[in-house]
């Protein structure tokens, strides 16, 4: 009996159906910020897309789930972001996002009524994160025709069953961290999710957390197909000013938590410290890592690696805190090859223009780029105003798709393909005019001003060093986010800052005035013309003047007779 | 002086014909303008709904086996009666249940059919014989020395919508048939309030509109156990692993739900629909530390504390994002390797033997024991297989009560057969339509009276014909549920008393019914003064003068005529 019983174990964990991993890369900046970023990946062997209802779950979060298999979504593709990627300062972030909250969906090509679908699932959406979600209408939504690819297998184009929503404004907060970490199989009890303690976290000059589902290969071959799960947080801290000046960096002293176990769930459960930058960097414990080499976005960088899963790496305090000091940064950041900035320019509050610069560092290499604005009806884009110039002269973008708005139904969606010169800098810009708002349209702050989203730039930027195809190598995580088909290029995606734009903005009693002041005109003219309407004129004796009276009274006080 | 005669009387005619444009004009105009749209409400049909009057009628088919009757009594006996039972709940609330009772003798085949040597075999052969529509009844009447009952069981309910109910011992040959009916009628009553409705259950269905008295305990427990009827139920099994660092359990619930839950589930399909899903959550602690017994040698959770422990595993089971209907959670905890075993004690310090417990209205926890699987040298983590057969014994036991199947116990001297692989029988399941109809007729009355009044009350709320539609359809849906009933057909009552629930809380939970609620009086007065005031107070003093006027010239006439 015994015999079966284990028999029947061994066939069960032969075929695992879901695996959970967990890793957690800390990266020192150049700055002298600290960049960690975590990444917990659920796969589940399962097959949404035949239709058939799958409804026990392990390790895959069941709202998540029942989410994907109602709405019939192919990709989902969340992040709520509080801060500003610096990429000059910070270079490349692992997993890029916008400030605020960003949504993209593919759905399943059964779906009949996207829109409604889309509609259901931001309420939906907004409710498992405790976000403002459901504030995603027709209004911020668009279908970028070529921006955004699907991660996952499945070479679908038809970019009707895509919808990309941001909300620039959406502020990030322990709330949404809560039902976030709710999600991982282990919860925030065990393994790195311990290190997540809200008030560090959210103390700090970026953070992002994010979630990506989508289907992926089981194997290189592609016989079976499962979901991927990866939710993602990426945070830099200041240490810097907090830090006294001093170049060093704990786990303590960033999370407040040394580490004490690996999630037991987790088939694999490492910290990758990056040591490429400061190879003379000192350890306080003496702990056994592992050294090695990956190639992500582009630069070969140099790991130490920390397995979590093995007892030892813990010693003999049990417990995991990593200190590292080093010396001042002698060494040089690798520039960001690519790099977008974008701002308002005009006076007035009339029209204005939007300026995107987009620089390519590369010193002989052109590459080109697909630009993604995505602009809200009041703000009136002239499209005829739109020119692209690099080095001074005309850059004629190979492909433009430009849907124009509607006012109160849909924004402006402008894509571009432009080439980047090497070493140069390429400027779009575009005029607008601004639209006055009906007065219940105006945000509850509106001389704040109003958001509008980042544009979005992707580009296959090639590399410095040969990228690795294939997946058998240890690497971190991340690196495997972006599909990396070919060794000369890599995938980045950049997001530029949002902008702020003041719309003209009236006084909010005014409608009450106004009603007030027409109907007192109203009144006054009413008055007289019924006045002169209803009144019957007569001529009148002139009264006698003052003086006279005065002296009538007068004199009948003496007994004279009055004057006439 | 004749001038300003003819110039004040001018004056006169345009201050009136100003008045005359106001009213005729300008104030149906404003009425028009400023009217919230109220669609048409079938009012009357609703005040009649408030005032509920129904009629349950049950089919009754008595068979007289060979052997029971005088050949005499059976040349009478083709003969239908029917009998009414009132009870007024309420002053807007009656019922009736009427029980329409045919007799007759049972035929060649049923007499073969009830030759069969058990009770069980009987049953069924009765069964493929002829299945009687949802809602009725057939009670065969069999002699004294029929072998096909137990000595001491007078009454035999089958699996389907029958029963064997044996004739009296001091029954015998030769009394008329009149009296034989009346020595029957006691045990057919009891026989019918347990196979298909009792009047207790009916009261109880009707609580949405009726406020209970105060009475028996016990009755208001199990009413209060069961679901509210809803048109779908969610099920969730969640097997909480609080220790997955000594625990690597396994559970084959895709297999458990298929063999144990599916059938019953499938049986209870005309009732609504049921989904199921299932969860493992790790690090799900109890909210209460179990305090350790020692003269068990085991760590004991009490009666009392039993109230506590449902809430911090609650957050973590997740509300469903799929559906809006009620969640039937059902909890396996296996107590992490510290706090193994675990019992649950009830109020007189005894280990309850399932090892589990239900809250009503929202679902079942069952603590299952690992603790045998350790061994004497325990490597942890310990793969564990569960034991689905145990656990989903239970969880059906506990399902059933919270989907309101009441297992009550039958009166003395009746035997009740065990049920088969569906885990319910044909008769329990009519027992739950009937209730569940009244329940849904009772809720979708009182949705629609209350909506009413609250339109009735309210005067600026605006009723779309969207919402006119869906009243209307709950009102005829009803009136079709209530006619289904009384003329006892059980399934299609259930299906519009269903239809007119969906109905109705579709209308009353509309969102467009709240638009114009918050638009205060004030604020419109606000609005309107500036204008109205001044054009209106002119016109009202002018009128009052001409008023004077006239009145000063009438007095002046009649002195002159004096």
């Amino acid at each position: 009996m015994r015999y079966v019983h284990d028999l029947q174990l061994l066939v069960t964990l032969t075929h695992p159906k879901d695996d959970f991993q967990e890793e957690l890369v800390i990266r020192p900046l150049q700055s002298g910020d600290v960049y960690a970023s975590f990444q917990f990946r659920t796969l589940w062997e399962t097959d949404f897309m035949k239709g058939n209802k799958v409804s026990h779950y392990r390790l895959f979060p069941k709202s998540l789930g029942q989410v994907i298999s109602k709405f019939s979504v192919r990709e989902l593709h969340i992040s709520f972001t509080q801060g500003y990627w610096r990429t000059m300062q910070w270079g490349q972030p692992f997993m890029p996002s916008p400030p605020g909250a960003e949504l993209w969906v593919w759905f399943q090509d059964s779906v009949t009524d996207v829109d409604g679908t889309w509609k259901e699932l931001t309420n939906v959406l907004s409710g498992i994160f405790c976000a403002s979600l459901n504030f995603i209408d027709s209004t911020n939504t668009v279908q970028p025709s070529a921006s955004f690819k699907p991660l996952g297998i499945g070479n679908v184009t038809d970019h009707r069953f895509l919808r990309y929503a941001t909300l620039p404004r959406e502020i990030v907060c322990t709330e949404n961290l809560t039902p976030w970490k709710k999600l991982l199989p282990c919860g925030s009890k065990a393994g790195l999710a311990v290190l997540m303690k809200s008030e560090k976290l959210f103390h700090s000059s970026f953070h992002s957390q994010a979630v990506h589902i989508r289907p992926v290969c089981q194997d290189s071959e592609c016989t079976t197909t499962s979901w991927e799960l990866r939710q993602t947080l990426n945070v830099v801290f200041d240490l810097h000013t907090s830090g006294q000046g001093k170049r060093e960096w704990s786990l303590f002293k960033m999370f407040s938590r040394t580490l004490t176990e690996a999630c037991p769930l987790a088939s694999s459960s490492k910290i990758y410290i990056d040591i490429t930058d400061n190879p003379q960097v000192s350890f306080l414990h003496n702990i056994l890592s592992l050294k090695i080499q990956a190639v992500v976005l582009g630069d070969r960088r140099t790991f130490s690696v920390y397995d979590l899963t093995e007892a030892n790496t813990f010693g003999s305090m049990r417990s995991l805190n990593l200190l590292i000091r080093w010396k001042s940064s002698e060494g040089d950041m690798l520039r960001p090859l690519l790099h977008a900035e974008r701002y308002v320019a005009g006076y007035g509050l009339q029209t204005g223009e939007i300026h995107t610069l987009m620089y390519n560092y590369h010193p002989f290499r052109s590459f080109p780029i697909l630009l993604l604005d995505s602009v809200p009806w009041y703000l009136r884009l002239y499209i005829h105003t739109l020119t692209v110039t690099s080095k001074g002269k005309d850059n004629k973008p190979s492909y433009i798709h430009y849907q124009p708005s509607k006012d109160r139904v849909r924004p402006h969606l402008l894509e571009m393909l432009v080439q980047l010169p090497p070493n140069s800098v390429t400027e779009v810009t575009v005029q607008f005019e601004r639209a006055l708002l009906k007065w219940t349209e105006y945000t509850p702050d509106p001389n704040h001003g109003f958001y509008v989203g980042s544009s979005v730039i992707s580009a296959l930027v090639p590399s410095m060093v040969a990228m690795d195809t294939n997946n058998t190598k240890e690497r971190p995580l991340f690196s495997s986010f972006f599909p990396c088909k070919e060794e000369s290029s890599y995938f980045v995606r950049i997001y530029t800052e949002p902008l702020l734009v003041n719309l003209p903005t009236p006084d909010f009693s005014m409608p009450y005035n106004v009603i007030c002041l027409t109907c007192t005109v109203v009144a006054v003219g009413y008055g007289s013309l019924y006045n002169l309407l209803t009144r019957s004129f007569q001529i009148e004796e002139p009264n006698p003047r003052l003086a006279k009276r005065i002296a009538n009274v007068i004199r009948r006080l003496r007994g004279v007779p009055p004057l006439a | 002086m004749a001038t300003t005669e003819v110039e004040r009387r001018r004056g006169q005619l345009a201050a009136l014909s100003i008045a005359a444009v106001v009213i005729i004009i300008g104030v149906p105009l404003w009425w028009r303008t400023t009217e919230t749209y109220r669609a048409w409400l079938p009012v009357s049909q609703i005040q009649e709904l408030a005032n509920l009057e129904l009629q349950l009628s049950a089919d009754v088919e008595v068979v007289f086996a060979r052997g029971t009757v005088t050949p005499e009594q059976q040349k009478k006996i083709p003969l239908t009666l029917s009998q009414d039972d009132e009870h007024v709940v309420d002053e807007d609330t009656s019922l009736r249940y009427r029980y329409e009772t045919r007799y007759r003798t049972a035929t060649i085949m049923e007499e073969d059919a009830l030759n069969q040597p058990t009770a069980a075999e009987a049953d069924l052969s009765l069964h493929m014989l002829s299945e009687s529509p949802c809602g009725s009844l057939v009670v065969y009447v069999v002699p004294e020395s029929t072998s096909l009952l137990p000595e001491d069981v007078e009454v035999y309910i089958g699996q389907r919508r029958t029963a064997l109910l044996r004739i009296g011992t001091q029954m015998r040959v030769g009394r008329t048939l009149d009296q034989l009916l009346d020595h029957l009628e006691p045990r057919i009553k009891k026989l019918l309030q347990l196979m298909s409705f009792s009047h207790t259950d009916i009261t109880a269905a009707l609580s949405d509109r009726v406020r209970l008295s105060p009475g028996n305990k016990e009755s208001i427990a199990d009413s209060m156990r069961a679901f509210k009827s809803s048109p779908g139920y969610e099920i969730t099994f969640s097997l909480l692993n609080p220790d997955p660092k000594s625990h690597r359990l396994h559970w084959d619930i895709e297999g458990a739900v298929q063999t144990f839950i599916q059938p019953l589930l499938t049986k209870l399909e005309p009732l609504a629909n049921f989904s199921i899903d299932s969860q493992i959550l790790y690090y799900a602690m109890l909210g209460v530390n179990p305090r350790f017994d020692n003269s068990h040698n085991a760590y004991t959770l009490n009666a009392d504390s039993l109230a506590h422990v449902i809430n911090p595993v609650e957050a973590r089971l997740g509300s469903n994002a799929a559906s809006s209907n009620p969640v039937l959670n059902f909890l396996l905890y296996v107590p992490d390797a510290n706090h193994s075993p675990l019992y649950i004690q009830d109020r007189k310090k005894q280990q309850v033997p399932s090892n589990a417990f239900h809250s009503p209205r929202w679902g079942g926890i069952m603590v299952y024991n690992v603790n045998s699987f350790y061994g004497p040298d325990v490597a942890f983590p310990v793969d564990i297989n569960i034991n689905m057969a145990k656990v989903m014994g239970v969880f059906l036991a506990q399902l059933r009560l919270l989907l309101g199947v009441q297992s009550s116990t039958p009166p003395p001297g009746f035997l009740v057969a065990p049920c088969g692989s569906s885990g319910l029988a044909d008769w329990e399941l009519d027992r739950l339509m009937w209730s569940r109809s009244v329940e849904n007729i009772a809720t979708a009355t009182t949705t629609i009276t209350s909506l009413a009044q609250l339109l009735d009350q309210i005067g600026n709320i605006v009723i779309n014909d969207n919402i006119a539609q869906q009243v209307s359809s709950a009102v005829t849906s009803l009136q079709l549920a209530v006619a289904e009933l009384e003329s006892g057909n059980l399934g299609f009552a259930l299906q519009y008393s269903k239809e007119a629930i969906l109905a109705s809380e579709r209308a009353f939970f509309d969102p467009s019914l709240l638009h114009l609620l918050y638009f205060p009086d004030d604020q419109k007065f606000a609005i309107y003064i500036p204008l109205f005031l001044p054009m209106c107070v002119p016109i009202l003093l002018s009128l009052l003068k001409i008023a004077s006027e006239v009145r000063q010239r009438r007095r002046d006439k009649q002195t002159k005529t004096d």
